[in-house]
């Protein structure tokens, strides 16, 4: 029962800060309701014994990914005006397609016939079952083989953002470390010799 | 707790796949070592490493009968094998084509060969996939490595364009491709390609189908077809040749593997459901990239038409539906891939440092200026035209056989037409080339070992099409069910 009620005020949060997200006209507003996003669905995850994944999502997702999002957010400067522009002109095509879509869904789902049977809930898990172990106990074994590709994807990425993004930039000021050791002391003072001051 | 054998022996089929990662980081540190000044090295380093991996491939990694490993998540057949080996060949002639190309435009960079080699990986985990878990890391390893491709000339703005066009549709189609896999798995409770084929016998239900119809759409987006084909002529334009070159070869390979394993063999059971689709598909493919094509100016644009009309062709071939049909789709892919990797090849030699030579008017004359060049041309463009006693004929002909043996008439008379309408444009550049007086344009590149592959490559779609037997059965014995 309890878990019924913490469902229900979750998904209830979860549905508002997911409009939130599309609806407020502030783009860090919207940054901020995906974090309350993540936060309830995590909580989520916590009732159907996920506590793994609810941790990583709260850890990676906010902890990381959304904190960079908001910072380029705000560090860029949207012109917004600009980007709703075009869209009454384009909304009408949005929501005919939207609407065929969740027509067509909701057709499907109607029907019934989906071939599951959604009233049973999982069983409850005993009390020393660790979904951490078993998660990597699957990744390590069972699914090695995609998690290694994941690995060479990640190696893709790496390699694909320094090539695209460094460069030399001529004027830009950074030191030259072969430079600096090679240097000698008469390149950098000179010794004059003067005649000393004569007396009067 | 699932059985585990990663004894050396179990994995001897992965060997392409493992030889290649560990090449990839090789690459990578002989890129560092080789500094600024001798970036010629990385290349050539790169060719000997798919010639090994070619000869590596074809010594140790055969399999007579179709095994699985890594629990199943991975096949290895004779099927994937052949795939290697010609992701191997062609990744090769594509790099080699372009080495001059990047080098005269300062893109001859490490990094450049690093990508290319994960993007066959990516092509290689397509070919051997056994699950949808697989599927999509193999769709996600070789499409981030052509987006970046893509974008990799810096200084371009238009390349920068077709790349973000590229990689922002390429996060659609890779979201429909998820859904639907999330679908079709929440209904069998199994990712695994063969179970799902046990599963789906009898009459599907309607989430079945609907995770179908995404599915379908990202197959459909990623070989190019009619609607979901517009980035196709975007990046094609936009990147460099070089890169254009690679992006119409090995992924092209990649795609019909996806098609085959995702579509004919995991979902066969509901090979009533998508052929239906895919023959709509394929009617407004062959219509529009035909028609279209006839109105380009710019060469790389109309190649990229050409490329949406053979899409159309191959789709084609998965709408027989037959084991027969699905073997003219790998025959024409093969055959589609081997024609366009020379006829980009002719693009790349006849641009210069500071020219590329894009546009169809630059193309007038070359007879004149560059016989051979010219020569080569020609015998690719009758290929892709369809012509005999080219391979190209042989390919058309094959789907049109299996259409016509699986009773789709109608099919039949709407690949015939628009091939004919396919011809003019293709004559088109063959009148240009030979008829037109000689544009004032810079010379061609005169590489004589790039020439000599290129020679190569025109002559075999000569030969394979005077002697079409044994490609033909190859490809016959490496789908059967």
């Amino acid at each position: 029962m309890l878990v019924q009620i913490l469902f229900w005020a979750f998904a209830a949060v979860l549905v508002g800060s997911a409009l939130g997200v599309i609806l407020t006209r502030n783009p860090v507003h919207s940054a901020l309701s995906l974090v309350l996003c993540f936060v309830t669905s995590a909580a989520i995850w916590l009732l159907i014994e996920a506590e793994f994944l609810a941790v990583v999502l709260v850890l990676v997702y906010v902890g990381a990914v959304m904190v960079l999002f908001l910072f380029v957010v705000m560090m860029l400067d949207i012109n917004t005006e600009e980007l709703r522009s075009g869209f009454t002109r384009y909304a009408w095509l949005g929501w005919l397609t939207a609407g065929v879509v969740i027509a067509e869904i909701v057709g499907v789902v109607m029907a019934r016939s989906l071939g599951v049977d959604v009233t049973k809930g999982a069983e409850p898990l005993p009390a020393d079952y660790s979904n951490t172990t078993e998660l990597g106990a699957a990744l390590f074994t069972q699914y090695a083989y995609p998690f290694e590709l994941a690995a060479v994807l990640l190696l893709v990425a790496i390699v694909a953002a320094i090539a695209l993004t460094m460069r030399k930039r001529p004027g830009h000021k950074v030191q030259d470390v072969a430079k600096q050791v090679a240097v000698r002391p008469q390149d950098r003072i000179r010794i004059v010799k003067m005649d000393p001051e004569k007396g009067a | 707790m699932p059985e585990t054998d990663f004894s050396l022996a179990s994995v001897a089929p992965a060997l392409p796949e493992i030889y290649l990662t560990v090449m990839v980081c090789v690459v990578l540190m002989v890129d560092v070592f080789a500094g600024q000044t001798r970036r010629g090295l990385t290349a050539t380093f790169t060719l000997l490493t798919l010639a090994v991996g070619a000869g590596l491939t074809a010594m140790y990694s055969h399999v007579g009968v179709r095994t699985t490993l890594f629990n199943g998540l991975y096949v290895a057949d004779e099927l994937a094998w052949v795939l290697k080996l010609f992701g191997f060949l062609f990744v090769a002639f594509a790099l080699l084509y372009s080495r001059t190309y990047l080098n005269d435009r300062g893109l001859l960079r490490g990094e450049y060969f690093v990508l290319a080699l994960t993007a066959l990986l990516g092509v290689f985990v397509l070919a051997s996939a056994n699950s949808l878990l697989t599927v999509y890391v193999g769709v996600e390893l070789l499409a981030l490595s052509v987006y970046a491709m893509v974008a990799f000339d810096r200084e371009s703005g238009i390349a920068a364009e077709s790349a973000m066009k590229y990689f922002v549709l390429g996060a659609i189609a890779s979201g429909a491709l998820l859904y639907g896999m999330s679908m079709i798995y929440g209904l069998t409770g199994t990712l695994s390609i063969d179970v799902l084929a046990d599963h789906l016998r009898g009459e599907p239900s309607l989430g079945v189908i609907l995770g179908l119809v995404f599915i379908v759409v990202a197959v459909a987006f990623k070989m190019g077809a009619v609607p979901f084909h517009m980035w196709l002529p975007d990046v094609y334009h936009g990147a460099p040749t070089a890169v254009t070159l690679f992006i119409s070869t090995a992924p092209k390979l990649a795609y019909f593997a996806l098609a085959f394993r995702l579509l004919a063999e995991g979902l066969q059971g509901l090979v009533q459901d998508w052929s239906r689709m895919l023959a709509a598909l394929a009617v407004l493919t062959l219509i529009v990239g035909n028609l279209v094509a006839l109105a380009q100016t710019n060469i790389k644009r109309l190649l990229a038409y050409s490329t949406i009309a053979n899409v159309g062709f191959i789709v084609l071939g998965f709408v027989a539906g037959t084991p027969a049909g699905y073997s003219a789709a790998l025959y024409y892919t093969i055959v589609y891939v081997l024609t366009t990797l020379g006829s980009f090849g002719v693009v790349v030699l006849a641009s210069r440092k500071g020219f590329e030579a894009d546009e169809l008017d630059h193309y007038k004359g070359l007879h004149a200026r560059d016989p051979m060049l010219a020569f080569m041309m020609m015998m690719l463009m009758f290929s892709t035209a369809g012509v005999p006693p080219f391979v190209g004929f042989w390919a058309k002909l094959r789907i049109i056989q299996e259409l016509w043996a699986t009773n789709h008439p109608w099919l039949v008379v709407i690949a015939a037409a628009v091939s004919v309408v396919g011809a003019f444009y293709y004559l088109r550049v063959v009148k240009l080339m030979y008829f037109d007086a000689p544009a004032d344009v810079p010379d061609t590149e005169r590489q004589t070992g790039v020439r000599f592959a290129l020679g190569l490559n025109a002559v075999a779609v000569l030969v394979l099409g005077i002697l079409p037997g044994p490609l033909l059965d190859l490809c016959a014995r490496l789908i059967h069910q």
